[in-house]
């Protein structure tokens, strides 16, 4: 996501010397990157690997800086919807394409990126390896390139987004927040965590504030397995998991509204507030975008409860160490969506008149699956699907395709908010949550009204 | 069916055929020769500069008309016959009516200057008038701007987002000080010019010269005689009512269209809303003929009552206002005059940086709450209306000025020191 650079949201028409100079040190970075992958072999890789990713950073911050430091303080939408870049233009479906292109190949073809899964890694993922090996001591994953081209991202683009809004102390803390915790809990601590492992003991890469659904394979057996085997600290982590989206987040949410979430500690939304911002014009607003996005994104959550229960359920029972059985477990899941579902049918019925169909095609499908779930299973199978056909189905249609290829190699086509809008289950709960109990909604002031309009344009979404 | 006619689709038209809309199934029908859609006029300087296409202006979908069965016509009305309920469109066309709106706007002043109607000179009112300034900054080496209020500031903006030098010639001894206390005025001369415009006080444009095309080639200044070159000279000296087209037609107009505070004109079935109204007696301190944006919102409401059978007054309420100077916000509630009126008394107090400010008016006998001024400080539209309502002392309102406080959060916040400078310059009353 750090190929365009000159998307900047107020450039006048020509570039300054000092913006060229940094586009040529952030597009170098690029460059070596590529090469990289081509598998040219760089003598003193370390060196050649922190030059280039300091070459990247350094190029945006520097763009940001020759953009932005003379400018006075205040607003800085000029030329956006003049701009190809910017526009839904040539620039911005090119960069789209690239963008789009980088995750294909991250999520499905790995091995172009020099994944090898007989020996060692070679391409841009060996590239890494010196990085990985300071941070987890293990050589580099396709994964671990990911995560650091996203932390660069986030870092460099934010703090290009902090001096773009400089007037705006709300946006200055809420960028660092999202740094803090991009840098933080989604990059340096998993790996951290991972020089913890040895023969007896593992536990899995673990962003703590990645939280299910978002984080859909939270409860997958193996992790499951291997928190469990780590002792105290790994049942923490998993009690955790289960505090954070039942406990947690409804307490937040009740005090800040979902934006504590969606634009303070999210990484999803972290990169979209960041590298994604020069966007955020471009999304749909229209009627029928909005009736599209509630269809779309509630389908998500039963499609995300479904699957999490199928694969909870398949693995419960099969041998003693868990102390939950089958049986329990769905009249649990059953037993906690029929209150919620009871609790807001009784006491904020007229906040969801609109709503209540989403919710109640909602309850009854997945009910009416829980029941399937318990008499139609057979062998290795929930319902009539295995499970593991469904987790790797919503793995590839909703974790890959959905907030990956498009909700972020879109973002110069569709916007920045895509995935969070269309397709987040964790932000169709979050907004569940907030009109149940939160104070927190986008206001006007009174009747001075003649900004509302912009703000409805190009305001966050969460 | 009653067929209800509405000339002009802005806010205050489109307002009123919503309305009504919405409580009968009369036939409405809105006219406008600016735009197929109603759109919003405050951010057209947004297309300008970039930061909105045009469809962004609009706030309802084109679907939406239909859908509501409110019937859109694109055209002129040249002539209105009260006697006979009739239309007559330029193209010959005519239409009958049985109730008529007129919402009709205003359009820029032009004081009868030499060479006003020259090839590049133009207001910035309509969308006619951003496509013409698109045109005519094609090669634009200088701009000047006559007349400083709103849309002057503005235009300068939108200009200098394009590079183009702006030569803007004000009148008046300090920007807009027949509206703004001095001190505020000041702030904004120095905010205008930090963004280099060249700001010219005191000055008044005597004529504009032409080049052998009848293109505008310079202006000339009154006080000082000096030519200034330039390509394009932007007129924002006020605007005023669009009734040129009623003149004969035997609706009383005087500067707008004259009506009751039913707002209906002197025939019963023809009323007018918005910029083009003109009150027989301004309400409380307001000015009779009033072009702002949430007035014609208000106008819009209040006549599609009247007409669906449930007569109401117009009553705008306390006086409020906002805008926007380049980066500073500006905010007014209630009534503050550039000097205080008899028996008033001003509090002002500016922040060290020259970019934010308050003025407080208050009686100074009673201690009554007159109406506040805030730059760059945002305050809660609600709370100043209920506080004048409730016609709260000016001490109340400094002790409690926190809650009217509509700042994002984490901003810095000044009621402290505010409230330090206002016991230090307002001793207690012995």
């Amino acid at each position: 996501m750090e190929n365009n650079m000159s998307l900047t949201g107020d450039v006048s028409t020509s570039l300054s010397i000092s913006q060229k100079l940094a586009v040529f040190l952030g597009m170098a970075g690029l460059f070596i990157l590529t090469l990289a992958s081509f598998n040219i072999n760089f003598p003193n890789r370390t060196l050649w690997l922190y030059t280039t990713l300091a070459a990247i950073g350094i190029g945006v911050i520097w763009f940001a800086q020759a953009t932005y430091a003379n400018k006075t303080e205040g607003i800085k939408n000029d030329h956006i919807w003049f701009k190809s870049i910017t526009n839904g233009g040539v620039l911005g479906w090119i960069a789209g394409l690239v963008l789009t292109g980088f995750y294909i190949v991250l999520y499905f073809y790995p091995e172009y990126l020099g994944l090898n899964a007989e020996g060692e890694n070679t391409g841009i993922i060996a590239f890494f390896d010196p990085l990985s090996k300071l941070l987890s001591g293990n050589p580099a994953s396709q994964w671990f390139v990911y995560g650091t081209l996203y932390t660069i991202a986030i870092l460099s683009f934010g703090i290009k987004f902090i001096w773009k809004y400089r007037h705006n102390k709300y946006e200055r803390l809420r960028t660092f927040s999202v740094m803090f915790f991009q840098l933080s809990f989604a990059f340096l601590i998993p790996e951290f965590m991972q020089r913890l492992n040895s023969d007896n003991f593992s536990l899995p890469y673990y962003d703590l504030k990645n939280i299910w659904p978002l984080n859909y394979y939270n409860f997958e057996q193996y992790r499951v397995d291997s928190m469990i085997n780590a002792g105290d600290i790994g049942i923490a982590m998993l009690l955790f998991g289960i505090a954070s989206i039942f406990i947690i987040t409804p307490i937040l949410t009740y005090k800040y509204g979902k934006r504590w979430y969606c634009s303070w500690v999210c990484g999803c939304g972290g990169l979209a507030e960041t590298a994604g911002d020069p966007f955020r014009q471009l999304s749909d607003k229209s009627q029928s975008a909005w009736k599209i996005e509630r269809w779309v994104v509630h389908s998500v959550v039963v499609f995300v409860v479904l699957m999490t229960t199928a694969v909870i359920y398949s693995y419960l029972g099969e041998d003693g160490k868990y102390w939950l059985n089958r049986t329990s477990f769905l009249i649990g899941v059953a037993v906690l969506l029929t209150s919620v579902f009871a609790l807001v049918m009784i006491f904020k019925r007229n906040e969801f008149q609109k709503d209540a169909k989403f919710g109640a095609i909602g309850y009854l499908a997945i009910i009416l699956s829980l029941i399937g779930f318990h008499f139609l299973s057979g062998e290795g199978k929930v319902f009539l699907f295995e499970a593991e056909a469904l987790r790797s189905t919503y793995g590839v249609l909703i974790g890959a395709i959905f907030s990956g290829v498009i909700g972020t190699g879109f973002y110069p086509v569709f916007g920045n908010r895509v995935w969070c809008r269309f397709g987040c289950p964790m932000a169709a709960i979050l907004g569940f949550q907030q009109r149940l109990f939160s104070r927190f909604r986008i206001t006007t002031n009174g009747g001075s009204a003649s900004l509302a309009e912009i703000v409805l344009r190009i305001a966050r979404w969460g | 069916m009653e067929h209800i006619v509405i000339i002009g689709n802005g806010i205050s038209g489109i307002t009123a055929a919503r309305h009504i809309r919405k409580q009968s199934d009369r036939r409405i029908t809105v006219i406008s020769s600016e735009s197929d859609h109603f759109f919003s006029r405050t951010a057209l300087m947004y297309v300008y500069m970039g930061h909105m296409k045009w469809d962004h202006l609009k706030p309802y979908e084109d679907w939406f008309w239909e859908k509501n069965r409110i019937q859109l016509k694109n055209a002129y009305v040249s002539q209105v016959q009260p006697e006979i309920n009739q239309l007559t469109f330029s193209s010959g066309e005519i239409m009958l009516y049985d109730k008529l709106i007129i919402a009709t706007g205003s359009s820029y002043n032009k004081f009868g200057w030499k060479g006003q109607d020259l090839d590049g000179v133009q207001g910035m009112v309509t969308k006619q008038d951003l496509e013409l300034l698109e045109e005519n900054t094609k090669n634009c080496r200088r701009a000047v701007i006559v007349g400083g209020g709103l849309i002057g500031s503005e235009l300068a903006e939108m200009l200098s987002t394009r590079k183009i030098p702006v030569t803007f010639l004000v009148r008046e001894t300090s920007f807009w000080n027949g509206v703004l206390p001095p001190g505020e005025s000041e702030i904004i001369n120095n905010h205008i010019r930090e963004h280099h415009i060249d700001l010219r006080l005191s000055s008044n444009l005597k004529e504009i010269l032409s080049d052998e095309n009848g293109r505008v080639k310079g202006v000339i200044v009154e006080e000082t005689g000096e030519e200034i070159a330039c390509d394009l000279v932007g007129l924002t000296a006020g605007v005023s009512p669009n009734i040129s087209f009623l003149k004969d037609s035997g609706i009383e107009l005087d500067k707008g269209v004259k009506v009751n505070r039913s707002l209906q004109t002197n025939y019963e079935n023809i009323y007018a809303i918005g910029d083009c109204a003109e009150q027989h007696e301004g309400i409380g301190d307001r000015k009779s003929v009033e072009a702002v944006w949430y007035t014609g919102r208000m106008m819009g409401e209040v006549v599609a009552q009247t007409i669906c059978g449930n007569p109401m007054k117009y009553n705008p309420g306390h006086w409020f206002n906002s805008a926007k100077f380049f980066d500073i916000e500006y905010q007014t509630y209630g009534w503050v005059f550039p000097e205080p009126r008899d028996g008033e008394a001003h509090f002002h107090w500016q922040h060290e940086d020259g970019q934010k400010c308050i003025t407080i008016n208050y009686q100074e006998e009673s201690r009554k709450f007159v109406g506040i001024n805030t730059f760059g400080i945002r305050m809660r539209h609600e709370t100043f209306d209920t506080w004048l309502t409730e016609e709260r002392s000016v001490d109340y309102v400094i002790e409690n000025l926190k809650q009217a406080n509509f700042d994002p959060e984490f901003y810095d916040t000044y009621e402290a020191e505010i409230q330090q400078s206002f016991n230090k310059h307002q001793p207690v009353a012995q």
